[in-house]
């Protein structure tokens, strides 16, 4: 297997943070491949690093998409090669449709008739968007804008899917139903790059996890040694259970990972 | 009666170039929420560059209109390329201030250029050609305003509903950040933006001009458009529209009836109402961003 991204041991700063201190990884083509880490590691500002969305960032560092260099560009030329990008809090627009979302989702596509299959595409993976075609993205429900900022990265036609957050502020049975989503987006042939803090759906559906801390990579491994890991199920129930000398029940911080 | 009517159809004539103005502050405003405040300056030199096509290149009336409209979107253009975009962390006060700065600029460089003086512009319609229906007076130039300010927004409506371009524009405006990331170069779309507000202005500028023509003459204008604009909410196209027509009549029926001194005063007695019973405009419609 080839590797669609390649990040090689980039460095940005968030205004004077130093966010993300030398990462390095790899998404293969047609994996899913997942980031894991708590609050402040650094995750986002990794994807928002490749999106170019952090103004003259990376500071250092090189990031290969398809074997050609893609940092310091534009965010448009970069969506340009085929990366989709679907951000935390879905960022979209209020007073648009949802089939206007559709339309802008496929912004760079030349091919109307594709085009109008695409969104045929988008409305079979979610039918409730179908009820709310003229509908403005505003006035729907929180579970309804992120299927809708997926059905906009899906128009693009990506071939690298880059998925921030995905269950932010949705109910479990959402999540699950979200995260199977993705997952057949996947086997259709679309490379994908996940963001969680919901490391149990994440490694169920990834085939590679990495794990951030501070700003570098403290793991990688497959998703289901990842899943079984006695460290990893500690960090992320976060506490830990110990039985004192007297019986008592106690209950521990882990401290973190350094 | 008859008194009434005249004031109210005056009022619409006058409303009509308040609206282009205050179309032309919204457009840029929606976009970048920076109040343009040279939005009044950029139609004054696209004039004065009308007025030197006809006077000193003798060019047909037609071509020379065609060609200043060119210019006020290349001057929009411009400015945005030039001057904007290039500030350094870009804030909202730090960009009105900079609006404020090329309003000078292009105030002084017109008067430097042209003179401080009244100038006649050789329209095609005078300013004192006027229609009688029914005992009420109405100049051609009003009509010619207002067939003008109506086509424009029907035009502006459709390119903002139906074209490709326009809907990119709007989701420039709703979310920066999006727009980014479906592949929208959102620099160029806020060039555009400014083209196209400078080229509305300098309609208004085009159809003032015959009246009045000097250094100073889109003061008035452009105060009352920027009153319209905020009274309809600074981001809704049709609500500033409203709100223009809304404030050439309210300013006509003031003067008439109550006090002729105080007319123009009456566009900022109503921003100051608006702001303190409904700041977000009278007419903005919008939803509050969930998390």
């Amino acid at each position: 297997m080839t590797a669609l991204l390649e990040v090689k041991n980039i460095e940005t700063y968030y205004d004077l943070v130093y966010a993300i201190r030398g990462a390095s990884f790899a998404v293969e083509e047609g994996s899913i491949t997942a980031i894991l880490g708590n609050n402040g590691a650094g995750k986002s500002t990794i994807l928002k690093t490749i999106m170019a969305l952090i103004k003259d960032q990376p500071e250092k560092g090189v990031i290969e998409f398809d074997g050609v260099p893609i940092q310091n560009r534009d965010t448009d030329e970069i969506v340009r090669k085929g990366i989709a990008y679907v951000p935390e809090g879905r960022e979209i627009f209020e007073e648009l449709t949802v089939h206007e979302h559709l339309l802008m989702g496929a912004y760079l596509r030349k091919d109307t008739p594709g085009v109008k299959q695409d969104i045929e595409k988008v409305f079979a993976y979610f039918p409730v968007l179908k009820q709310r075609t003229h509908q403005w993205a505003g006035t729907l429900s929180g579970g309804e804008q992120q299927m809708l900022a997926i059905g906009r990265a899906l128009m693009l036609r990506p071939r690298l899917m880059i998925l921030d957050e995905p269950s932010l502020g949705l109910s479990p049975i959402l999540v699950k139903e979200i995260f199977a989503i993705i997952r057949e987006i996947n086997l259709t042939g679309t490379t994908i790059l996940l963001v969680e803090q919901n490391a149990n759906m994440a490694l169920s559906i990834s085939g590679t996890g990495l794990i951030l801390e501070n700003g570098r990579f403290v793991m990688k491994g497959n998703s289901t040694d990842l899943l079984e890991d006695k460290d990893v199920k500690e960090f992320y129930l976060g506490i830990k259970s110990e039985t004192s000398a007297k019986g008592y029940q106690r209950w521990k911080r882990k401290k973190a990972w350094r | 009666m008859i008194d009434f009517i005249q004031m109210i159809v005056s009022g619409i004539a006058v409303g009509s170039s308040y609206a282009l103005m205050g179309l032309a502050m919204v457009i840029i405003y929606k976009t970048s929420e920076v109040p343009n405040f040279a939005q009044g300056e950029m139609a004054l030199i696209s004039s004065f560059f009308a007025m030197m096509l006809l006077t000193s290149f003798h060019l047909s009336v037609y071509l020379a209109f065609f060609f200043t409209l060119v210019f006020a979107v290349l001057l929009g253009c411009f400015l945005e390329f030039a001057i904007l975009r290039r500030a350094k962390e870009p804030n909202v006060l730090g960009m009105i201030v900079i609006t404020i700065g090329i309003e000078m600029i292009l105030l002084g460089f017109v008067s430097w250029k042209f003179g401080a003086e009244q100038k006649t512009m050789p329209f095609p319609i005078g300013p004192y050609d006027s229609l009688i229906i029914r005992d009420i007076f109405i100049s051609k130039l009003e009509v010619l305003t207002l067939v003008a300010a109506l086509l424009l927004m029907i035009v502006l409506f459709l390119f903002f509903k139906f074209t490709k371009l326009g809907l990119a524009m709007k989701a420039t405006q709703q979310n920066r950040v999006a727009a980014q990331i479906v592949g929208i170069r959102t620099n160029r779309i806020l060039m555009i933006t400014w083209g196209i507000s400078s080229l509305v202005g300098a309609v208004a500028g085009l159809l003032i001009s015959p009246t009045i023509m000097h250094p100073y003459m889109m003061w008035d204008p452009m105060l009352k458009g920027f009153a319209a604009a905020v009274m309809g909410g600074m981001t809704s196209l049709p609500g500033a529209v409203v709100a223009a027509y809304l404030l050439g009549i309210i300013e006509n029926l003031f003067g008439g009836y109550v006090s002729i001194e105080f007319k123009t005063v009456v566009a900022f007695v109503i921003i100051v109402l608006v702001l303190c019973i409904r700041p977000s405009g009278l007419f903005a419609r919008h939803y509050v961003k969930k998390v």
